[in-house]
């Protein structure tokens, strides 16, 4: 019989994003303080006021066979990707209990998110009614546009029966995702839950949605200067693509296997604003919520806290206001916590977000080093943290946590916590 | 021009390479699209709307269920091409 109060800990990781193909080279890419930010050279860029992106560093085409490719959307597609890395990172192979494979289909989950979904499949198929009619609509559009898909896809490519599952919180999808998978194991409903974010929304209707919000930087003329976090001269977010996923284990479950641990799951913390549909609380009052609760729920000490990859999108208002919320919860703890923005790099990758921070917040604990916000000339003097510029940090000996930062339109303030073991 | 059995069979070959990835030489008349070629019932309309604009044939939703293999698709088409 499980115990309802397992530790929970990491075992595998995944990612392909406009920095890299898999998560190795993705994770060079920060440590380097690339950009994966470029110009959309599409003909439908053409005309749009934002014509950047953090695009996919490798098409999801070079790997995974057409006939399957077409019955999948772009989200669906990163998402098998990063999971398949994941689950051959953590040491396994193939279908759950099939062809020499010992995990239990009925102990493994899958839990990814997506902001949007199918958007792509959606709009490609609306154009296909328009101009071919509806007899051409593809029978695939259903299961491709469905949010749930990236997730029943992983789900039936792993064989995991204990539970798939898709919570929707935009930019905090993916991190509530991995909070719901600590979640399922800890509370011994699963031993092993592959979860993430995946994100594919790099076409024109979300790109000129978005830039009428007034949230996306219009800086064509440099899109690898563009995300710019806690830059004086910030203006709004890059959009990125890709998927980021880990897979998640019961650490007795992960020891009696010899797995290799990279970093134990200590929990989540989550609030709501219930402030605005897009803006975030001005104070900070409910990220810091989340941030309490985080501390409440899992008994994590702020002293322990080394490192924070930030959800800092590089918009005016949210990046100060997160910074905010750090004192308003930890106070003077904030001082030994070296924080940083991936998104300078990356992009946003909006439901995505939280599962290519993960995987990035967990490598900082494994390798004792964490990546570099690139893009910051002018220090906002509004930012009393310590920001990690330019070249990486090295993290301190001994037992540290770091937490990974994901907040949604709809004021969904999503915190996670991890720790080396 | 009608077109012949063995034109329907090469162009179903294609439609189902096009849509499942199996290699042509594999789709012969006596190949089940669902057992045999990893045709599944979502794809099986695809395969449909292609021959349907390939062959200039009406293939009504309520014919579909009882073209189960390649050869039952052929004899269809061959009978009802425009």
């Amino acid at each position: 019989m499980n115990s309802t109060n397992n530790t929970v800990v990491v075992t595998g990781i995944g990612a392909t994003t406009p920095l890299g193909g898999d998560a190795a080279s993705t994770w060079e890419g920060l440590l380097a303080g690339r950009s994966g930010v470029s110009l959309l050279e599409q003909d439908w860029a053409a005309d749009l006021p934002v014509r950047i992106a953090g695009q996919i560093a490798v098409e999801p085409s070079e790997i995974i066979p057409r006939p399957q490719a077409r019955k999948l959307d772009r989200s669906a597609q990163f998402a098998l990707i990063a999971a398949e890395e994941a689950w051959k990172d953590a040491g396994f192979t193939g279908k759950a209990g099939e062809d020499g494979n010992a995990v239990e289909p009925d102990r493994l989950g899958a839990v990814i998110a997506s902001g949007i979904g199918g958007v792509t499949t959606l709009l490609d198929q609306y154009d296909v009614l328009k101009e071919k009619g509806v007899r051409r609509v593809s029978p695939h559009t259903v299961p491709m546009l469905m949010p749930n898909s990236p997730a029943a896809n992983v789900g039936i490519a792993l064989g995991a029966r204990a539970g798939v599952h898709t919570p929707v919180s935009a930019c905090a999808s993916g991190a509530e995702a991995i909070g719901y998978a600590v979640e399922m194991i800890r509370t011994g409903r699963a031993d092993i839950v592959v979860a993430g974010g995946t994100e594919a929304a790099v076409h024109p209707l979300p790109i000129a949605a978005f830039g009428n919000m007034m949230a996306m930087s219009k800086n064509n003329d440099d899109p690898q200067g563009a995300s710019r976090p806690w830059d004086v001269d910030r203006n709004g977010f890059v959009l990125g693509e890709g998927a980021g996923v880990i897979v998640l284990e019961s650490e007795e479950h992960a020891k009696a296997r010899g797995a290799r641990i990279y970093a134990e799951a200590v929990g989540q913390g989550i609030s709501a604003d219930a402030h605005h549909i897009t803006q975030p609380e001005p104070s900070g009052n409910g990220i810091a919520q989340a941030l309490l609760n985080l501390v409440h729920n899992t008994g994590l000490k702020p002293a322990e806290i080394a490192h924070i990859n930030a959800h800092a999108t590089s918009t005016p208002q949210g990046d100060i206001g997160e910074i905010k919320a750090l004192r308003q919860a930890f106070g003077d703890d904030v001082d030994h916590m070296a924080v940083a923005s991936t998104k300078s790099m990356t992009g946003h990758l909006l439901g995505g977000a939280g599962g290519i921070e993960t995987v990035a917040t967990v490598l900082a604990l494994y390798h004792r080093t964490a990546p570099p916000t690139i893009n910051i000339e002018n220090l906002d003097p509004e930012v009393d943290a310590d920001i990690i510029r330019s070249e990486p940090r090295a993290l301190p000996e001994g037992t540290i946590a770091a937490l990974n930062d994901s907040f949604g339109f709809g004021g969904h303030n999503v915190v996670l916590a991890f720790r080396t073991v | 021009m009608a077109a012949t059995e063995k034109e329907i069979v090469d162009g179903l070959a294609e439609i189902v390479n096009e849509i499942a990835g199996i290699p042509v030489e594999d789709v012969q008349l006596d190949k089940s699209f669902t057992d045999d070629l990893d045709v599944d019932s979502l794809s099986m309309v695809e395969v449909v709307v292609a021959a349907e604009e390939r062959f200039d044939v009406k293939i009504p939703d309520d014919d579909v269920k009882n073209l189960k293999t390649v050869g039952d698709a052929t004899k269809y088409i061959l009978e009802h091409q425009a």
